[in-house]
């Protein structure tokens, strides 16, 4: 499978990464690269193979429901670019 | 040529948690902004989110109740799509392995017709920021105390095929949720939110095209928004249109549906498991632990309270339609030693039912408590107050002026079933009407009534209707 111009401009309004027009050919080309891999490893048999979920042969570890958390909004909006009342800013959004 | 309509609903019910799905920040509704949103939840880099048990439990007696499969492996995805309240670009979720698998649920209509509606999954995600908009002119701003709190989404089959039966749905699977404590049900603050993908075809035909209707926070809204999505489908469709997969939202001023945002993007949330955390593995044994302290549902409450307690259907529809409800009226009973199961009902029905209402007040916010109750049945029962003395007595519990018996003793409301003092009352009452003595004679036999009335009013109510009844009949011979 190999991607062209509308693909890849479609993939970067998903992604919310802008490749620039003259760029477009080359991540294009760089993406089919990468699914032609794909496409080499979809012949192996993978029937009775569960989907792997995590590399490590572990279980999860739950945390008993209590808070253990407490009020750091000062310090985590003092790194933020910008806040006001309390509240983290962001360009505007409409729906 | 008539229209088919398919409709699916996907119920989000915030579980009754201390802490968040991923982290130990608190879930309290209502703090001030940002105030419970901690590293993990505004996502900063390099944070291992740890999954929260009480989840886990609440997940598996739902899937239980369903009598659904239990996702014994269960694993969490990344769903990705960028939006301010969503901090990480992601949100925790899952896809494949969802910790409840097919179920099923049995729902009534209003005609007693029943149908077998299919759950398809429910599966664990946490929840988004909220975003806030004016603070500043031209910005956004973004409250993250609602991210990460954990939801339970309830996915259905596309199995209802009306509005009503899409409400019955709703309404049950709130009902349900509530008995067994996972999940407040408070639609107001969004704790339980429900949105409908309606589609229609002609019988025999594939599905149609389905809209998705989002943010009803009212049973009411949610059917009137369905009918109205319905009729829009097809008139556009019989005028040559076509619906557009989309999600629209319900306007009840207008009482119409408009457009929020397309989905054609629908299939590109590149899903995938989350490398942070490991898959969650469920033993027998655990299922079995919590089957074990399974509350007793709805439906068999309902079942339990005719067969056992000989009430009518209506009784206990009406009893067990919140478990504070059906806890209330077992806790009457027992009180009273099952002495008068139907005067329990008939109280909890009508007088006590009507106070609620009447304050708007929920069962578990009454300021007449089930011993308080108790107490005042068990002096009708015993003679001490007829049923209408109990309506004062009752009154004034509510307005919080003692126990019963405090009460009928301030304000000496205690029944006369002293035989002498009624005797004098019935004597006193026949002498002052003698003309209404001979009609009764004469064989106007309702003239009975009219004698007991004057005699209760005598007594100021409170002298016992029965004994007045008998003394009477006997005298009038």
């Amino acid at each position: 499978m190999s991607l062209g111009k509308t693909e890849v401009e479609y993939i970067s309004r998903l992604t919310q990464i802008e490749v620039r027009e003259e760029a477009v050919e080359g991540v294009a080309e760089k993406l089919s690269n990468i699914l032609e891999l794909f496409a080499q490893m979809e012949a192996a048999d993978t029937k009775d193979v569960l989907p792997m979920a995590h590399p490590l042969d572990a279980v999860q570890r739950l945390r008993p429901d209590v808070v253990t958390e407490v009020d750091q909004h000062k310090k985590l909006q003092a790194i933020a670019p910008a806040a006001a009342d309390a509240h983290y800013l962001v360009p505007q959004v409409i729906e | 040529m008539s229209w088919e309509v398919v409709i699916g609903l996907e119920i989000h019910a915030q579980l009754t948690t201390k802490s968040k799905i991923f982290s130990g920040a608190s879930t309290a509704y209502g703090a001030a902004p940002n105030s419970q949103a901690c590293p993990i939840d505004v996502g900063m880099p390099g944070m291992l989110p740890v999954l929260n048990q009480a989840v886990i439990g609440k997940s598996i007696m739902l899937g239980l109740a369903l009598d659904a499969e239990i996702g014994k492996r269960s694993v969490f995805d990344r769903k990705n799509y960028f939006y301010p309240d969503l901090p990480k670009g992601y949100q925790t979720t899952q896809f494949e392995f969802p910790i409840v698998g097919q179920g099923k649920m049995e729902i009534e209509l209003e005609d007693g017709t029943k149908k077998i509606i299919g759950v398809t999954r429910a599966h664990l995600e946490e929840d988004a920021g909220k975003s806030v908009h004016g603070l500043v002119p031209g910005q956004t701003g973004v409250d993250l105390n609602r991210a990460g709190t954990p939801l339970l989404e309830i996915v259905s089959d596309p199995d209802m095929s009306s509005a009503k039966e899409a409400v019955a749905y709703a309404k049950k699977m709130h009902e349900l949720v509530q008995y067994l404590g996972i999940c407040d049900g408070n639609m107001q603050e969004g704790s339980f939110r429900v949105d409908s993908n309606v589609s229609v075809r002609r019988p025999g035909e594939p599905l149609g095209t389905r809209a998705e209707l989002k943010n009803i926070n009212s049973f009411r809204f949610i059917e009137k928004a369905i009918e109205i999505e319905i009729e829009r489908q097809i008139e556009l469709i019989e005028s040559g249109g076509t619906v557009v997969q989309e999600t629209r939202l319900y306007d009840a001023d207008n009482d119409t549906t408009r457009s929020m945002r397309t989905k054609e993007d629908a299939n590109d949330y590149r899903y995938f498991p989350c490398p942070d955390l490991l898959p969650v593995i469920i033993a027998d044994e655990d299922i079995e632990a919590i089957r074990a302290t399974m509350p007793e549902l709805p439906d068999a409450k309902r079942t339990r309270f005719v067969s056992e307690l000989g009430l009518s259907d209506y009784d206990a529809t009406v009893l067990t339609s919140s478990r504070a409800m059906a806890e209330f009226f077992e806790r009457l009973v027992a009180l009273t030693d099952a002495k008068d199961i139907k005067l329990c009902a008939n109280w909890m029905t009508s007088g006590f039912s009507a106070a609620l209402n009447r304050e708007g007040l929920s069962v578990e916010q009454s300021p007449v408590s089930a011993e308080g109750l108790a107490g005042m049945i068990v002096r009708i029962l015993d003679n001490s107050i007829s049923g209408k003395i109990a309506k004062q007595v009752f009154e004034a519990m509510w307005k919080g002026e003692g126990t019963a018996d405090e009460i009928i003793e301030a304000k000496g409301l205690k029944q006369i079933t002293d035989t002498g003092a009624i005797e004098a009352l019935v004597d006193e009452v026949l002498a002052n009407n003698p003309s209404q003595i001979e009609a009764y004679k004469a064989g106007q036999t309702k003239m009975l009534g009219y004698f007991v009335g004057q005699i209760m009013k005598a007594s100021g109510g409170q002298a016992n209707p029965g004994q007045v009844n008998q003394m009477l009949v006997a005298k009038l011979k």
